[in-house]
């Protein structure tokens, strides 16, 4: 064995293998826009297994897949199973809550008893941004990395099945990215889903994307954070009749109740007023716009209830085509 | 015992020496450096060594190094830490307050001491704690712990939120003419931070600590150095508008040195790479603009001492989430391989860069770590460094010596290999004449 999990970090996206393939799905921070491409095209197909008499492909037939959730999640780990099930995958379900970790037993631990289970693909959530990458390196560091890992969402860094069926609904609905002006709207500090819809909606060309939302929300050097070497940019609104000016796609985001509890915001009045959607402030977007949110929904806190039942909202689709995305990340990582 | 080192080009700093020369060392100290002293006799030294391509130069002064005794021994010993400092040329170390218990009470301080009182050990300079353990509200038997062997006090990276306690510490130390060294950092502004409020904690997700954390702290510090006249030492500078203060502060006429560590000098935020929790340090790494003042202002002398900032930290405290990992890096053994670093990376002459990791930290511990700290000159205890400038160190798991193997170098190869450390005429490390 080798200096085991604390070796110098690699070089280069520790989720691509040798050959520049997709051997983990854990950020979509530097992934091209071929490889992300690559999986809305092998999600599109799925879509169709949905409304078949029977739902399912041999894929990931004798697989096993193990839904490792550190942090409380019924919704997303419901769609991961739904998604393995579908593909014949073996679907165990862990739900690991802070105190059970509290216990004693380590993060790296945990994962080694479940390896030894010969698992085949991991799909974590956690709290803290970077756990997917450690598990990664541990792997990889001993000799493991026949283990595929997909981030089911870590602490506030990414959520990559999320940003993924975002891109794959905007291009469902608006077919080019390159014509698009995108708006992402609201907590975006505490967001993981955030940080992936930029990365992805930049790696896919929109010419423009906009963070809107108040600077206490916003993370510091945001507009910098554009990555993937795309020519879009990032602009920053504190208004946001300003920045929905004239938009093609509205994301909203998640605004935790907690957030109102310390100095970021002084109520969810007063956020309702200035940062959620209502149809007046939609109003200001273009006509054909459409509206996104990953859920779970705060009505009357980010979003008005007339907006997300109304003409624009595509939120429901978000969630179908959330199945099919996460069928292609898991049979292209691990199909037979 | 008389040993003659010999061949060597002697380097001290101190004194602006720089060529080749012999040194002769008798009864643990130095009595002659290029000719033989009167009276060396026929019979010669008791021991030479070889010096052939290496440097001479005093045995290095590091003003932090964390030994975790008492209460951190599953992390490092004292005798693990004492054969790194050896391994890395250092001779004299001061050693921060926070240990479990906290060093607080005189006899904690007179444990340690005499606990680290053995031939070939490095001269240990603790620094005791400037509140009841830590915790800023009570001041410390600052005079009764001075006693006991503290150089200096010091509140290590817990900071007084109380300013009123601040000033009657600085006050209280100022009236027996202690100095206080201090990390500045707002408490308030840093909390729940584990990474430079940046991009990069942007892009990963990890929660910013920003940089008016420390200017804000430094403020208020210097403000009430002012008021009070302490010497104050201030550790583990990390931006350059921090460092615009200080040199600023000075430039008013407020008595204070400061202090960079080694992975500040040479690393920043982007090095965090995918979480790597060896980048999980205190303060954070910050932005390469910060850095690249830090590394001028050393240079400088804005900048007054290098320190490692020693901190072991057990395996399982690092293979965590970076949020969770413990902070710190062992340091020890790579204190003279960066400073040699940094020196040809800035094209400094050796004898100014070796200046801030000997004589000038020297300075700083004071005149109560006795005489000749940090320097060859005759009649100075013979504390001396030997090492290969050319010579590589490969930092791995193996090679290092401390029982901490959390470094943001592993993996590096670095030019400076010591060959041998006397510590008062002790061969505390031989490298290469066993």
């Amino acid at each position: 064995m080798t200096d085991v999990v604390l070796a110098p970090q690699p070089a280069g996206n520790p989720q691509l293998n040798a050959h520049g393939e997709l051997q983990h799905l854990i950020t979509l921070d530097g992934l091209s826009r071929e490889i992300i491409t690559a999986i809305l095209d092998t999600a599109q197909p799925f879509t169709e297994v949905a409304e078949r008499e029977v739902k399912k492909l041999p894929l990931l037939r004798g697989k096993s897949v193990f839904n490792l959730f550190f942090e409380n999640s019924t919704r997303t780990r419901t769609t991961f199973e739904i998604a393995a099930k579908r593909l014949s995958a073996d679907v165990i379900n862990l739900n690991i809550n802070t105190s059970s970790a509290a216990k004693g037993e380590s993060l790296l631990d945990t994962v080694d008893n479940l390896a030894a289970m010969q698992a085949d693909m991991f799909v974590v959530r956690h709290g803290s941004s970077g756990a997917p990458h450690l598990i990664a390196q541990h792997l990889a560091a001993t000799g493991r990395d026949y283990i595929h890992i997909v981030n089911a969402g870590d602490g506030r860094h990414a959520h990559p099945t999320q940003g993924l069926l975002d891109m794959y609904t905007i291009r469902h609905y608006k077919q080019d990215f390159t014509r698009l002006t995108v708006a992402v709207v609201g907590d975006l500090l505490h967001s993981r889903v955030a940080r992936s819809q930029i990365h992805a909606l930049l790696a896919l060309g929109v010419p423009e994307v906009r963070v809107i939302g108040p600077s206490t929300l916003l993370p510091t050097g945001v507009a910098r954070m554009g990555g993937n070497g795309g020519k879009g940019k990032l602009r920053v609104f504190h208004d946001m009749r300003e920045g929905l000016k004239g938009v093609d796609v509205v994301m909203m985001l998640r605004l935790q109740n907690e957030r109102m509890q310390g100095a970021l915001l002084p109520s969810a009045q007063e956020y309702f007023k200035y940062y959620g959607l209502t149809p007046e402030k939609l109003a200001l977007a273009k006509p054909d716009a459409i509206v996104m949110h990953p859920g779970p929904m705060n009505r009357g806190i980010e979003i008005d209830s007339a907006v997300a039942d109304g003409a624009h909202s595509v939120i429901l689709p978000q969630v179908t085509f959330g199945i099919a995305v996460r069928m292609a990340v898991m049979s292209m990582l691990a199909g037979n | 015992m008389k040993i003659h080192i010999s061949n060597g080009r002697v380097i001290d700093p101190a004194n602006q020496f720089d060529r080749p020369a012999d040194v002769f060392i008798a009864r643990g100290r130095i009595v002659a450096v290029g000719d033989a002293p009167a009276g060396w006799g026929h019979d010669g030294a008791n021991a030479t060594i070889d010096a052939s391509n290496c440097i001479v130069c005093p045995g290095l002064v590091d003003l932090a190094a964390r030994l975790r005794e008492p209460g951190f021994e599953y992390r490092a010993t004292l005798e693990s830490e004492m054969a790194a400092a050896a391994a890395g040329g250092v001779t004299r170390l001061a050693c921060p307050p926070d240990t479990d218990p906290p060093l607080d009470e005189p006899g904690l301080v007179e444990m340690l001491r005499h606990r680290a009182r053995l031939p070939g050990f490095a001269h240990v300079h603790p620094v005791g704690a400037l509140t009841v353990q830590l915790k800023g509200e009570r001041l410390t038997e600052m005079a009764e712990l001075a006693e006991a062997g503290c150089v200096a006090f010091d509140q290590a990276n817990r900071a007084i939120v109380d300013t009123q306690v601040l000033l009657r510490a600085m006050q209280y130390a100022a009236n027996f003419g202690f100095a206080v060294w201090l990390q500045a950092l707002d408490p308030f502004l840093a909390r729940k931070g584990v990474a430079h409020d940046g991009e990069v904690a942007a892009r990963l997700g990890l929660v910013g600590i920003p940089v008016v954390a420390e200017t804000i702290a430094l403020t208020t510090i210097l403000q009430l150095a002012r008021e009070t006249g302490v010497r104050l030492h201030l550790r583990r500078i990390s931006s350059a508008a921090g460092l615009d203060m200080i040199v600023a502060a000075r430039a008013a006429g407020i008595a204070v040195t400061c202090d960079v560590t080694i992975n500040h000098l040479h690393l920043c935020d982007q090095d965090i790479g995918y979480f790597n929790p060896h980048a999980r340090l205190d303060p954070p790494l910050r932005a390469p603009s910060d850095r690249d003042a830090l590394r001028a202002g050393l240079a400088s002398g804005a900048i007054d001492a290098l320190c490692s900032d020693h901190t072991p930290v057990d395996d399982d405290a690092k293979q965590t989430p970076f949020d969770e990992a413990e902070v710190g890096a062992t340091g020890l053994e790579l204190l003279l391989p960066l400073t040699l670093k940094w020196a040809s990376e800035m094209n400094l002459p050796l004898v100014k860069a070796l200046a801030r990791v000997t004589t000038d930290p020297a300075r700083i511990l004071g005149s109560s770590c006795g005489d000749g700290a940090g320097t060859l000159a005759v009649g100075a205890p013979a504390d001396v460094c030997v090492f290969d400038p050319h010579a590589s160190l490969r930092v791995t798991r193996e090679n290092l010596k401390s029982q901490g193997k959390n470094t943001p170098f592993l993996g590096a190869e670095l030019k400076g290999r010591v060959r041998c450390t006397l510590i008062e005429g002790h061969l505390a490390h031989d490298g290469a004449f066993a």
